[in-house]
């Protein structure tokens, strides 16, 4: 094969296998953004959803079951970070950032225990069948989640435009006083968006510790829960456009090993810089000082 | 009509008392609301921190541990005895630096994230320095000064791309950590390697010429002295110079500070440089004084440690050094809380949050305003 198709394969099995966290946290944060409230906090969301899946898989031999669980501590991260954004005068910057040092300080703290047995893995099918080479049956393995994050893109997408819970999510986010004056509850409308977001933050965390890289540690997540906030001004708080954007940041993040591995090895580094320069870079062409930027709730501060 | 007749009524039998009377009225009602916000100001946030102690004890009581014993040797691992009280010190000088980058563009109402890369650079840009040069004090000058710049232009690009275009700077410096520990680990990898150091990529030594010695009588290094100078000219910026009085303006209202004519978009290119002129500074501070070389090891956390800092001092210079050697004393702990309890590493990093969240919802019990920005700063 040769070095080009080598790296082209290794970029696209990436996509497909580094995507996936991507994908689930940022459609939380698109969730929960569009009801106007941002969460910085979803590292900690993720790492802690990370370790749970992996204590429960490795308790109960599930990894179903991890899931759940990894899902439920995104729930309960969700819930406070509401709860503390409601009361007055608190940021919702400010208290992201508290609950993403406090979730990766506790996921640490827990999960110290985890980091010598191995859990259960959750399953994967192999698209790579009809192909006699053993690389390409390798980056063709997709796994489950991957499977059940598209099935959540399309519904998250369907959930915002083609449903009466998800308008009135939209008008929360695009006008909160519009929204008190129909008589919806603001802070409630958040606190669910933000719930619903941290599960999903939850389940993108399960799949780092039960597919790839596979094991509980603590250099596990390297920033996705971080990036989750970039990526979903990069997909313009549009569903879809985050499954995209999570298989961009997929095949660039594996740019870097997809070069090592046909022995491009100088300026591996830089390239493992590649997906955070590539949304930095984005980011700038398309902001402007003069305007929001397209698709923006009206009620989100941070990308003002 | 009406009012002429009731003021002629009374101002025979009166005098000026109703008014003397108001005045003093108000003015008493001033003292009470400024001595309350006082009081606020301080009693809050140690009663946060106590209430955030109580949940951390609850905390480790429930994994089986005695809390006050775990506080015990926290107080004896962090202030309790001479030598780890300096070694407490030695911690607080990078956090009080890096937490300046923060601080500062916080009181025009920007959240900077850019600490750990404006630092990881300006440790890395001191090295580089310092590898080539030997003349004792010329060369650790130019380090620390070629240090606090870079990290300076580092942060202040991010604030140039919030001025100019736009981009919001919480996300950007976000991404403009990884960039610069990418760079860090590119360079220690590659062009700057030290062929000697093989477990752990590094950079040539500075050598012993170039470290930077210790404050006289202490066994704490110079890093003390630059952070507590670091933070009094800070303070003295924002509180005392026209500059510091646009900025805070800027914080509190930015129409209003567009509609008196004040160049908005300089003034945040100039607060983030300043800012991550500290930031910059302590990482050439940890390379001249700690590792004597630039590696992984550089990338501390001290960033994130020193955001969490300028919150919790509200974005106050001053309020900036207590803090610090609060969160340096519970970071020089852990080594003890690991040794005596078994505990994991991580416990630091959990009562750290704990502390922050408490401090944050308790701004919510203030009677002050405490959005997206001190509004206090205008009023003072």
């Amino acid at each position: 094969m040769s070095a080009a198709g080598g790296v082209a394969l290794g970029m696209v099995g990436g996509a497909i296998r580094i995507s996936t966290p991507f994908l689930f946290v940022s459609l939380g944060e698109c969730l929960t953004e569009k009801s106007g409230r941002i969460n910085l906090g979803l590292e900690g969301t993720l790492v802690m959803g990370a370790m749970a899946a992996y204590g429960v898989s490795y308790l109960t031999n599930s990894p179903w079951l991890g899931v759940l669980a990894a899902g439920a501590c995104g729930v309960v991260f969700g819930a406070l970070h509401a709860w503390l954004c409601a009361r007055p005068r608190v940021n919702d910057i400010a208290v992201g950032i508290a609950l993403m040092l406090f979730g990766v300080g506790l996921a640490f703290f827990l999960g110290k225990p985890l980091v010598g047995p191995t859990a259960p893995h959750l399953p994967a099918v192999s698209l790579g069948w009809w192909s006699g080479s053993a690389p390409v049956r390798s980056a063709l393995r997709v796994n489950a989640l991957f499977v059940l994050g598209l099935v959540t893109t399309v519904a998250v997408r369907f959930l915002l435009r083609r449903t009466r819970w998800g308008l009135i999510l939209r008008t929360v986010g695009e006008s909160a006083d519009t929204a008190r004056a129909m008589g919806y509850d603001v802070a409630r409308v958040r606190l669910l968006a933000t719930m619903a977001g941290g599960f999903l933050a939850g389940v993108g965390g399960s799949f780092l510790s039960l597919f790839y890289p596979g094991s509980w540690n603590e250099g596990l997540s390297s920033g996705q829960g971080l990036m989750a906030v970039a990526l979903v001004i990069f997909a313009r708080w549009d569903p879809v456009r985050c499954l995209w954007a999570s298989l961009l940041f997929g095949a660039a993040s594996a740019l870097g090993p997809a070069l090592q591995s046909v022995g491009v090895t100088s300026g591996y580094y830089l390239f493992n810089a590649a997906p955070y320069a590539l949304t930095l870079l984005i980011i700038v062409l398309t902001s402007s000082r003069d305007r929001a930027l397209v698709g923006q709730p009206a009620e989100l501060q941070v990308a003002r | 009509m009406g009012i002429g007749v009731t003021i002629g009524a009374l101002s025979p039998a009166t005098e000026k008392s109703p008014e003397a009377e108001a005045q003093a009225a108000a003015s008493a009602e001033g003292r009470r609301a400024a001595r309350r916000r006082a009081i606020e100001s301080v009693a809050i946030p140690l009663g946060a921190i106590a209430a955030a102690l109580v949940v951390f004890g609850i905390f480790v009581a429930l994994t089986g541990r005695n809390a006050l014993a775990v506080y015990h040797e926290m107080y004896r691992g962090s202030f309790g005895t001479w030598f780890s009280f300096q070694n407490t010190l030695q911690r607080a000088a990078p956090i009080m630096l890096t937490a300046l980058a923060t601080a500062i563009p916080l009181r025009l109402g920007l959240v900077v994230l850019g600490g750990e890369g404006a630092m990881v650079l300006g440790g890395l840009a001191a090295a580089a320095i310092g590898i080539h040069l030997h003349s004792p004090f010329s060369v650790k000058l130019a380090m620390f000064v070629t240090g606090a710049l870079v990290g300076g232009l580092w942060s202040a690009g991010a604030g140039a791309l919030r001025a100019y275009r736009g981009v919001n700077e919480t996300i950007s410096t976000l991404l403009l950590n990884y960039i610069a520990i990418a760079l860090l680990n590119h360079l220690v990898e590659g062009p700057l390697r030290d062929p000697a150091s093989l477990n752990k990529p590094s950079t040539f030594p500075i050598g012993d010429d170039n470290m930077l010695g210790n404050l006289p009588g202490l066994d704490v290094h110079w890093g003390l002295g630059f952070g507590l100078i670091a933070c009094l000219i800070a303070w003295f910026l924002m509180q005392r110079t026209t500059f510091g009085f646009s900025a805070r303006m800027v914080g509190g209202n930015v129409r209003a500070a567009l509609l008196n004519g004040l160049p908005v978009r300089r003034l945040i290119v100039v607060a983030t440089f300043v800012g991550g002129l500290g930031a910059g500074l302590a990482g050439a501070v940890e390379v001249a004084a700690i590792h004597g070389n630039a590696n992984a090891a550089l990338v501390t956390g001290y960033g994130y440690t020193g955001v969490l800092v300028a919150f919790i001092a509200h974005a106050n210079p001053l309020g900036v050094i207590p803090v610090a050697l609060l969160l340096g004393g519970i970071g020089a702990s852990g080594g003890l809380l690991q040794r005596v309890f078994e505990l994991p590493d991580a416990t630091v990093n959990v009562l750290q949050g704990v502390i922050f969240i408490a401090i944050l919802f308790s701004d919510s019990l203030c009677g002050r305003r405490w959005r997206r920005l001190p509004a206090r700063a205008v009023t003072e």
